[in-house]
């Protein structure tokens, strides 16, 4: 399997040479948000005030990770599932973020304006947060650290795995993938 | 207690190693193949280095089998187990992921607690005690349903196909598929959880019943979902069912999905 090598946030000519099914290592600058977070932003922006973090052209994972153990940088960290942040996605896509990081399909409206808002949507390897743990370089609370697993993280990856799921013009590695194995 | 907690998180069983590897051989997928290498070393990673197989360390659910002719003094068992998962999951440094009012605050209860327990009363004067972390994703997209008594294996199947298709990638496939049927809406549900206690693959021990898993399991197969959703010949490892007697007028069905990471730790005291 090929990797193309990436760097976090991604620019433009990176989002637009992007493929569903690209193999993709990613190097950089992830930030952490998961279902609290999202349902925190989302209020934040309804009345109307600024976000605590610029996303303008940022990578968010979807990730709550465990404590990082003595001496360790951050303890099991894989992605949680995406579809339960797509009713929070469009502002965040109007708020700049460029990529998504998570695991499973997304709603057709979700698909639909990432492809409208020129982002990707990028799986990693769900349930292998042991393995990922070893591609996070660093790991810092930003915000919210009320939130404890569910926080807001700056994370400094390496070669840090993913696959192209949605890419920016439409391409769709689930529907394609799986219609190719399927044999009912 | 507080060591099956930490155990079950860092050590993925040799069934479930064992039914991984014998899907990378089974599954027609170049992706579908490199995923499933990478959840095998995913496994060796956490044993060696004592981390979470996942981030997501679950529900803290316990099973016992408390023998009829055993006693627990000093103290009340629910309390012990409850004080073994708090340990656990602090000294492993496992997440902490229950939240103690779901439809106010949702606030994190810090300590994992509390377990959900089953209580089972068996002969003899053994406890036996297994526990079970239940990661949220799979069980967001498992699902109980009252079928008409007339409608069969065919229904059950369906319901399962409809189950794991609507899951796709999110249940992180291959799954194993937990089967309760018969009973009662209650009764289902947990009997569809006892099922993925068996260990991956070993198929009931009633000929009829094993008959059934596999016909599910070769359908389910069909879907083209596989490993992590990205298309493949493997979306499930195995399906295992509980089946009990039931009322003329019903035929309950669970089905409870468990993630590849199948994780379950167990004790004979």
């Amino acid at each position: 399997m090929q990797y193309r090598q990436v760097h976090s946030p991604l620019n433009s000519e990176d989002i637009l040479n992007l493929r569903a099914g690209d193999s993709v290592l990613l190097s950089g600058v992830l930030y952490t948000a998961r279902d609290a977070v999202h349902k925190r932003w989302a209020q934040t922006l309804e009345k109307g005030l600024p976000l605590p973090v610029d996303l303008a052209g940022q990578t968010l994972y979807y990730m709550g990770p465990s404590p990082a153990p003595p001496g360790r940088v951050i303890g099991a960290c894989g992605p949680t599932t995406s579809r339960r942040m797509d009713r929070y996605t469009l502002p965040l896509l109007k708020q700049g973020i460029k990529a998504m990081i998570g695991k499973g399909e997304r709603s057709p409206e979700t698909k639909l304006h990432i492809e409208n808002y020129g982002a990707v949507y990028l799986v990693t390897l769900g349930g292998a947060g042991a393995l990922l743990a070893g591609r996070i370089k660093k790991a810092e609370t930003i915000c919210y650290p009320d939130l404890m697993a569910e926080a807001v993280m700056r994370l400094e990856v390496e070669d840090f795995p993913v696959i192209c799921a949605y890419d920016s013009l439409g391409g769709d590695i689930f529907s394609s993938q799986t219609a190719r194995y399927r044999r009912i | 207690m507080a060591r099956l907690c930490t155990e079950a998180n860092f050590i993925l069983g040799r069934d479930v190693i064992d039914a991984l590897k014998a899907a990378v051989e089974k599954e027609e997928s170049p992706l579908g193949r490199q995923i499933l290498n990478a959840l095998l070393e995913n496994a060796a990673i956490a044993g060696r280095d004592r981390l979470p197989l996942c981030q997501d360390c679950g529900t803290a659910l316990v099973f016992v089998e408390l023998g009829q002719d055993a006693h627990i003094a000093g103290g009340s068992l629910d309390d012990a187990i409850e004080a073994g998962v708090r340990r656990g999951y602090a000294e492993g440094c496992l997440r902490k992921s229950m939240v103690s009012k779901p439809c106010s605050d949702r606030k994190n209860s810090g300590d994992n607690t509390p377990p959900v327990i089953h209580y089972d009363i068996v002969p003899g004067c053994a406890v036996k005690i297994n526990v079970m972390p239940k990661g949220g994703g799979a069980e967001n997209m498992s699902r109980l349903a009252m079928l008409k008594p007339g409608d069969g294996e065919e229904a059950i199947k369906d319901l399962v196909l409809q189950v794991v298709q609507e899951a796709g990638g999110a249940a992180c496939p291959p799954l194993v598929i937990g089967l309760g049927i018969g009973a009662t809406l209650e009764k289902a549900a947990v009997m569809a959880k006892k099922a993925l206690i068996r260990p991956v693959g070993h198929p009931s021990q009633y000929e009829e019943i094993a008959a059934m898993e596999q016909r599910i399991l070769e359908e389910v197969n069909k879907l083209g979902i596989g490993p992590l959703g990205m298309g493949g010949s493997v979306t499930a490892l195995a399906v295992h069912a509980v089946v009990l007697p039931c009322h003329f007028a019903s035929l309950p069905v669970a089905v409870n999905l468990q993630c590849h990471s199948a994780r379950h730790a167990g004790v004979v005291i």
